[in-house]
């Protein structure tokens, strides 16, 4: 859990008022100036896209820092990356690409088992189903979208996964916003976590059920609501709901935690209500043999009623699957919209995945796998520990690869982040509306593709910029204590 | 009788008046004449504070014991999480073991394919494998991250700039799945409050769009303009206020569950009449129409410039994935913040940005492959060529049963049944019938309509041949003879 300080706080709000202030004072010189110039032709009786303070907040705070997201690379996603760089004649307004780029390390791509370059057993045959089945097969799935590919991957993802039967979608977003409507729909109750991702979102409210939320991750207030509206009913009506899903994610990839699954199966075993499991950025990554949150935490499979999980994170390809009983898929595959209306995935994308699982099972013969997932958990649970002796405060629980580092203030955002690339090291910097006003932070996501040496590197860059930045919230441990662990990894 | 009447009540009025007024007409209280109307004033003050001393009655509020909730907890029963499966949801797609180019091969037999939307036969273009082999060498496979943080690839970037340049307008963005496109465009531009006009053929994913923009839906009839025209002069007729809120109008260019093609020269003098934006989905549309396969603003001949906004999916003519928006600078730039499925969700795979870039290459290189669509859908709806023997071939204009219900010009040749049979799951039932007798016959694979039970678009089914200009003259006559034959013994009854 995030424990703001009190000063921190108040500056915090003290910078945002300021640039509120300074941005309403903009506003109104640009009303004057417009007043006097005229408006733009052709455009009389048409009421404007956005008004008034709906792009208040990118108009007047997102593109003073504009260069810090969507920094074009120009490679691979690996470890090391060439960033492009670009420049501004507009103070940041519009931002131009030049032909220099700079190599930097990655800590900003999920990749955490490293596919996400050229791979020596992956890649080959990639490019032999490329050449079989072309890039795409230009029609949905049930015309005449299915290859075997696409069958073959469906199993072998119920396999890995360890439930019955599978199904899967060209996009991670589609899948979470067209299966939750055609599962519960008008009467139904949907209790979701307060920091679900913007698909879950989406698709709960698309489906038209009720939606409440229960505290993040706490056990007991999701059992406290449950027996709430199942006592109270539908609201006005007060009829028995029809049924009941609550939606977790494996690992929150803003707060790096990992959910309290065992806890939270039990209280929906306890209430009869249905569970669905967002794997996005969980499976593949933790777990002994890669299979995710269940595996992790000692979850059967057969608990939950319905896992999710994307193949972008992990397996290095992009798509989402659905894993549970048989006859749920089957009922998926007769009426899910993303199945019926969207074209299927790209054969070269499925047998990137096919492969990327065989390597993680072991079944290319070679210990590839096991050694890629030994190495996630080792550098995780190293870069997260220099971090917190560093005195940064990191969020998250450990073997998780995603550590938030909180800077709260605005200024800090770019600062932390353009002093960052000065060095040599491309981080991810988040902040509203992405995560609560007050709380914005830094994402570190490591690979199983950077080496002890890269990460002793971004250790450096990060601890000076934060001392050079003033990030460093808790006192760090004295330098003799770190340095004899530093022997002891060694 | 009457004036006895109205005697006796003077009477009892003075009596009363005299009652009343008389003894107290005399009294004088602390110097204050008191009138009988002042008793009863005081009577009723006195009553009613009397009344608001009262406790009022409420029923006691009793909230559920804890007992209680337990017991209700344990009555209630859930409904099973998918409804009990019955045989036509056993049914499974063909599986296609090679790539979906004009003939495929279906269990082990090369069968004629009309099932895939390869509209410019670039399925198996030697140009565009070589780049994605290129692409899968140097990048990889996935993005492994949304736009915002580090997913942004070069090719991207080059790609948006080529279907800019291509489509004439200032600036496109990419989105990383075809169907993801429109239904993040709507959201992020309407919003609660505004009025959007609709076809009511739209496909899924616009209904997705529009019911997740929370904004007030009006649909008009399927490709009618005067039923269009009837409900903007509904909407806009008296509405004062009309300057705050955002007004639009949603069409297909080619709508996927009929083959028609919308008249886009007037819907433009419909919405600069009554001043609403134009979104315009050009999926089916886009690389098929036009002289230049610029799509339905070159086919008309409209300046792009006049539709605000233009999506499109490239899983179709482009042969890759994903999909674009374009537009106007104000218009790509607001999606890059606000729309939920470009800001949230990875970016397109590298490989697929560089597909798209040569085939738009190679569209604007060939032109002469869109006449060669253009002439397979002609032969296929009407015929007109007779072939060896002197035979003339009559395409699908006289199939027993069906009618072509779609645009000459459209490259989905949508066929409905000539008499339905009441109910759109008999229609279904029987096209697939058609289909399945097609494919293990003549080793011809064509479609039906597919509806989930989501969608709310009520036209009627039917079966869809996706045309190609990879189809050779001989596929095209294999097909019109297969659904002859199958069609006149599968509905001879029925007819």
């Amino acid at each position: 859990m995030v424990r703001l300080p009190y000063l921190t706080a108040l500056t915090t709000l003290f910078s945002y008022g300021l640039l509120f202030a300074f941005g309403q004072l903009r506003d109104f010189f640009r009303k004057i100036i417009d007043w006097s110039k005229s408006t733009s032709k052709g455009l009389e009786g048409y009421a404007p896209i956005c008004l008034g303070l709906e792009d208040f907040y990118t108009r007047r705070l997102y593109l003073r820092i504009q260069d810090c997201f969507c920094r074009p690379i120009a490679s691979a996603p690996d470890a090391w990356i060439d960033v492009v760089e670009r420049y501004s004649n507009d103070n940041n307004k519009t931002l131009h690409r030049t032909s220099n780029t700079t190599k930097c390390l990655n800590l900003g791509s999920y990749n955490y088992l490293g596919f996400a370059a050229a791979d020596e057993y992956c890649t080959p045959r990639v490019i032999e189903s490329l050449k079989k089945y072309s890039s795409s097969t230009c029609s949905i799935r049930v015309d005449g979208g299915t290859t075997d590919l696409h069958n073959e991957l469906e199993e072998l993802v119920a396999r890995f996964v360890g439930k019955p039967a599978a199904i899967t979608f060209g996009m991670g977003y589609v899948t979470n916003s067209a299966i939750i409507p055609i599962l519960i729909g008008k009467g139904g109750l949907i209790i979701s976590d307060s920091l679900n991702h913007n698909s879950i979102v989406n698709g709960a409210r698309g489906s038209g059920a009720a939606v409440r939320v229960f505290q993040h991750n706490n056990p007991s207030h999701l059992e406290e609501v449950l027996r709430e509206l199942i006592a109270e009913g539908q609201p006005r009506t007060h009829r028995p709901w029809k049924k009941i899903i609550v939606i977790v994610e494996g690992i929150y990839s803003m707060e790096g935690e990992l959910c309290q699954l065992p806890e939270i199966i039990s209280v929906c075993k306890k209430y009869k209500a249905y569970t669905y499991l967002d794997e996005a950025h969980s499976i593949g990554a933790v777990g002994k043999t890669g299979r995710g949150v269940c595996e992790l935490l000692g979850v059967d499979p057969a608990d939950v009623d319905i896992m999710m999980g994307t193949f972008t994170k992990s397996f290095g390809s992009c798509g989402g699957y659905i894993a549970a009983s048989k006859e749920i898929i089957r009922y998926l595959k007769y009426g899910c919209p993303a199945h019926l209306y969207a074209t299927s995935m790209s054969p070269p994308a499925v047998q990137q995945v096919i492969s990327a699982i065989k390597v993680i099972l072991g079944e290319d013969g070679s210990s590839r796998g096991a050694q890629k997932l030994a190495h996630i958990r080792e550098n995780s649970n190293f870069f997260r520990s220099e971090l917190q002796k560093m005195g940064f405060e990191v969020l998250g629980d450990s073997d998780s690869p995603v550590m938030p580092i909180m800077l709260y203030n605005p200024a800090k955002i770019p600062a932390f982040s353009r002093e960052c690339l000065k060095q040599n090291v491309a981080v991810v910097t988040v902040a509203f509306p992405a995560t609560p006003l007050l709380l914005a932070r830094a994402r570190i996501c490591i690979s199983a593709a950077h080496s002890r040496e890269d990460l002793i590197k971004g250790l450096e860059v990060i601890s000076k910029v934060g001392d050079l930045v003033g990030i460093k919230y808790f006192p760090a441990e004295p330098p003799n204590h770190q340095g004899h662990d530093h022997k002891k990894l060694e | 009788m009457a004036s006895a009447v109205m005697n006796m009540t003077t009477a009892a009025l003075d009596w009363v008046s005299v009652a009343f007024d008389a003894p107290l007409a005399r009294a004088v209280v602390f110097g204050v004449h008191i009138d009988g109307h002042l008793v009863v004033e005081v009577l009723l003050i006195a009553v009613i504070l009397f009344q608001l001393t009262r406790k009022s009655y409420k029923p006691p509020k009793k909230p559920l014991t804890e007992k209680e909730i337990d017991d209700l907890c344990e009555e209630w029963v859930p409904e099973p999480l998918h409804p009990s499966i019955s045989e036509d949801m056993k049914a499974e797609p063909p599986t296609l073991e090679s790539a979906a180019g004009p003939h495929t091969i279906i269990d082990g037999k090369e069968v004629v394919n009309f099932a895939s939307a390869n509209y410019l036969g670039l399925i198996g273009n030697e140009k565009i494998i070589d780049s994605c082999v290129s692409s899968l060498e140097k990048y990889g496979v996935g993005s492994c991250g949304p736009r915002g943080f580090y997913g942004t690839i070069d090719v991207h970037l080059d790609c948006e700039e080529r279907i800019a340049k291509f489509m004439g307008t200032p600036d496109s963005i990419l989105y990383s799945y075809g169907i993801s496109t429109i239904f993040s465009v709507i959201p992020a531009f309407c919003k609660k409050g505004d009025i959007i006009v609709a076809d009511e053929g739209v496909h899924w994913g616009v209904q997705n769009g529009l019911h997740l923009s929370r904004s007030t839906i009006v649909y008009f009839k399927h490709n009618d303009m005067k039923s269009l025209e009837n409900t903007l002069e509904k909407l806009t007729r008296g509405n004062k206020q009309a300057e705050k809120i955002r007004r639009y109008i949603v069409v297909e260019a080619v709508y996927q569950n009929s083959g028609q093609i919308a008249p886009l020269d007037e819907i433009i003098q419909l919405k600069e009449k009554y001043h609403f934006r134009v979104i315009l989905d050009e999926s089916h549309s886009f690389g098929v129409l036009g002289n230049s396969g610029r799509g339905l603003a070159e086919y008309y001949g409209v300046p792009v410039e006049k539709i605000d906004i233009i999506t499109a999916g490239m899983g179709n003519a482009l042969a890759t994935d994903g999909g674009f928006c374009t537009g106007s600078v104000r218009v790509v730039d607001h999606q890059r913040l606000s729309s939920s499925g470009y800001v949230f969700s990875a970016s397109l795979p590298p490989y697929l940005a560089s597909a798209a870039i040569s085939a738009v290459n190679y569209l604007e290189g060939n032109p002469s492959v869109l006449t060669s669509l253009r002439s397979n859908i002609a032969l296929l709806c009407k015929g007109e060529f007779c072939d060896k023997l002197h035979n003339a071939f009559a395409g699908l204009s006289d199939v027993p049963g069906l009618t072509i219900a779609s645009h000459p010009l459209s490259p989905i040749v949508f066929l409905k049944l000539k008499k339905s049979t009441g109910s759109s799951k008999g229609d279904l039932e029987l096209l697939n019938n058609i289909a399945d007798r097609m494919l293990k016959e003549d080793s011809v694979f064509i479609v039906s309509t597919k509806r989930s039970v989501l969608d709310k678009c009520r036209l009627p089914v039917g079966i869809r041949l996706f045309v190609s200009a990879g189809h050779s003259e001989s596929d095209i006559q294999k097909v019109s003879d297969s659904l002859r034959r199958v069609a006149a013994t599968t509905l001879a009854e029925h007819l």
